[in-house]
């Protein structure tokens, strides 16, 4: 008996006690085999097992019940990859990945099956078809296993190395797809940096998204090897009923002028790339630049709030725009306090961020915590940033010279890591993801 | 050191206040540090610290700030004339000496950093690191050091130790006209301690020779002179955090104490790992209260 083939198991119990509980709290029949399937022991040990972990009353019921929604998948076959207007999921999980094959055919394999992997990971099926064969190592990790889907999307790209001598793609390579020039103040790792290949996991879990990191790399062995991986966070959707927006670990609110996600026209401006506008492989992709950046916690902790706020040049409690009453009232450079001085100094990271206002991306960065420096015993956690762009030259270089060169901000922080991707447009069914260059 | 290229809006804002003050004593730039206590501070003092602490009780910090003005410009005195000796013998292409002379000239400065940081771009000219700054712009201290110690020779060094001396004495012409107000004195002690956090403690600072412990003896005693002058105020207003803040002064003093070498300080390299990492969370344990002094500003 398939035990995952959750369409066609039948109930493993029908009249039982513990099944009138699940009924009265409203669980269903999927819910409990998620539940049974978590345990691992449901089905092994009979109805006898499903009692004892029912009857300890409603919380055993409850607990994984209460997030399962019907709409948490994403599609994954769509015109466009999921994971960039994706509203952000509560956690990253983000990996660069090296190629060790140097034939091309070999990458083409590795991008089908990540497909497939993909698709199931993304609608938390298990990966692969031998998962309960007793003389086989099962194809899926299991750590998911009767999880939602937890709203994962996963995100693929190819770096600028790709394009290198290896693959004879050299000619395929989109002109702004190249490494970053270096920022004044940048103190990057190579350990934080490049990468062949990314996938960016996100998901409303945790563990879901590192499951599906994973077993893409497991799928990889022997193709590619990770190159450097990053977790990330947000306050959680449960956290903050409200879904306003997110606070940095700086404590400010971080992504109040993002651009607008459901704007179609706006979003063909800035993130998505046109035809024309580079190869044409990459039409209805987007180009990815990330960033990791370490805050100075300790430094920022000791500065005054009013330091803190001319630092971002927004007031901290209510994100709105130093002078200003709310979040999303406009960013007026130009005002001005009665000596003349402008209100929102013009060194500000907003100000500086906003520039003149034509230059836009759209950013989808996570907080990261690295848990302690080894050397300084002080915290490792910032930011890693993220941000979509039709081109990266035009869009995020251009604001970073801005920045690196004058922000403030940039006392309380550095730049540890360094990354950009092409991100392939979106897949069909029965396409792969990268056929529009591989295929 | 951190920077950014246009003057940090606050201290220019809190440099509009002492006009005056700062007018009196042009000429008074030899060393007079014994005598600038309160001879004639009380006169002037309501109006200049009215401003800066809004409160009724204004606290008077006339004597303070003169105090500090005096030891900022005995220190760009000396680091003048420190500097002068350095430039003069990289120069001369006496490397060994213009080695020896580097990091203790260099504490002058680092004493009295937030002072340069509120001129301009003269923090970014006379300490700008290798990244800091766009590679056609880098000029100062760290361009000599990587001189000095990477590429061993002091050829084609002799513009940059030029510029160098031309920047420490634009540093001492225009320091007179910076104005010092309590706020400046406050940030101004947590911003040394900063420096410290930032990249002394990390060995980033001095990546070529490693002096890294001068600077963090420096920037740490910068900030204990103005904890030791604003102690009296802080002591009205807060005795336990006054107490608080010279206990951790001392301890991080004593964990520093080991690593004096003759008249010097030992390489940053020679620290072990569990060292560096002590001295590190010693210095947060100090500039954690002692960013609570703007207490005495009032709220």
């Amino acid at each position: 008996m398939n035990k995952h083939d959750k369409d066609k198991q039948p109930t493993p119990t029908t009249n039982s006690e513990p099944s009138q509980k699940l009924l009265d709290t409203k669980v269903s029949r999927r819910d409990m085999l998620r539940l049974t399937g978590a345990t691992g022991l449901g089905l092994l040990l009979g109805g006898g097992a499903m009692g004892s972990l029912l009857s300890r009353g409603g919380t055993a019921a409850k607990a994984p019940v209460a997030p399962v929604q019907a709409d948490s998948s994403i599609p994954f076959y769509a015109n466009h990859q999921a994971g960039i207007l994706t509203p952000a999921q509560n956690f990253l999980y983000f990996a660069a990945f090296d190629l060790t094959t140097t034939k091309l055919s070999d990458v083409k394999k590795l991008l089908q099956e990540w497909t497939t992997a993909a698709a199931a990971l993304t609608t938390g099926r298990l990966v692969g078809n031998t998962n309960d064969s007793p003389n086989l190592p099962p194809s899926d990790t299991g750590e998911a296993d009767g999880l939602t889907p937890s709203r994962c999307t996963l995100t693929f790209g190819v770096g600028p190395s790709f394009f290198d001598e290896r693959f004879g793609l050299a000619g395929q390579r989109p002109s702004s797809l190249a490494d970053l020039p270096p920022f004044v103040g940048d103190n990057l790792d190579p350990a934080w940096c490049g990468g062949d290949l990314c996938v960016q996991a996100c998901a409303d879990d945790l563990q879901v998204a590192f499951h599906a990191i994973r077993n893409l790399a497991r799928i990889a062995r022997g193709t590619a090897v990770l190159r450097w991986t990053q977790e990330g966070f947000q306050r959680t959707g449960e956290a903050d009923p409200k879904n306003g927006t997110p606070r940095n670990l700086l404590g400010f609110k971080d992504g109040t002028g993002n651009p607008d996600v459901t704007d179609e026209a706006e979003m063909n401006k800035i993130v998505w790339q046109g035809s024309g506008d580079g190869p044409a492989w990459m039409n209805g992709g987007t180009y990815m630049a990330v960033r990791r950046v370490r805050f100075r916690i300790e430094v920022w902790d000791r500065s005054s709030l009013s330091d803190q706020e001319a630092t971002f040049g927004r007031h901290r409690q209510s994100g709105a725009p130093i002078g200003a009453r709310d979040e999303f009232d406009k960013l007026d450079l130009k005002a001005a306090d009665a000596s003349g001085k402008p209100l929102i100094p013009a060194d500000s990271h907003s100000a500086l961020a906003h520039g003149d206002g034509t230059v836009k991306m759209l950013r989808r960065s996570y907080s990261y915590s690295g848990g302690l420096n080894a050397k300084t015993g002080q915290l490792d956690a910032g930011l890693l940033f993220i941000s979509f762009q039709r081109d990266l030259v035009k869009q995020f270089v251009t604001i970073q010279q801005r920045l690196s060169r004058n922000d403030r901000l940039n006392e309380y922080m550095v730049h540890v890591g360094s990354a950009v991707f092409a991100c392939f447009p979106g897949v069909r069914e029965g396409g792969f993801i990268g056929d529009t260059l591989l295929g | 050191m951190k920077f950014s290229y246009a003057v940090p809006a606050s201290l220019l804002a809190a440099s509009i206040l002492f006009t005056g003050c700062a007018s009196n004593n042009t000429n008074g730039n030899t060393a007079q540090s014994t005598n600038g206590a309160g001879t004639n501070t009380a006169t002037n003092a309501p109006a200049a610290t009215a401003d800066a602490a809004k409160t009724a009780e204004a606290a008077d910090f006339t004597s303070a700030i003169e105090q500090y003005r005096t030891f900022v410009i005995e220190q760009c005195d000396l680091f003048v004339k420190e500097t002068e000796k350095f430039t003069g013998a990289v120069k001369a292409g006496q490397i060994e000496e213009a080695k020896k002379l580097y990091a203790p000239t260099r504490m002058y400065y680092e004493r009295i950093e937030p002072i340069a940081e509120a001129l301009g771009d003269l923090d970014p000219h006379i300490d700008a690191r290798e990244n800091d700054v766009d590679p056609a712009e880098w000029r100062g201290f760290h361009k000599l050091e990587k001189a000095l110690w990477e590429d061993k020779t002091t050829a084609g060094s002799e513009e940059t130790a030029d510029q160098l001396l031309k920047d420490a004495q634009l540093l001492r012409a225009k320091v007179e006209t910076v104005e010092i107000d309590a706020n400046l004195l406050v940030t101004g002690a947590v911003e040394l301690l900063n420096e410290v956090s930032s990249s002394k403690v990390t060995g980033e600072e001095e990546r070529y020779s490693h002096t890294d412990l001068y600077d963090f003896v420096a920037n740490v005693e910068g900030a204990q002179k103005i904890y030791e002058l604003l102690k009296p105020e802080l002591a009205k207003k807060d005795a336990a955090l006054e107490q608080t803040i010279g206990e951790r002064f001392a301890a991080l003093q004593a964990e520093l104490a080991p690593f004096k070498s003759g008249d010097g300080y030992v390489s940053y390299q020679q620290l072990k790992e569990d060292e560096v990492r002590k001295l590190s969370q010693n210095l947060d344990a100090l500039a954690e209260p002692l960013s609570n002094m703007g207490t005495i500003l009032g709220v």
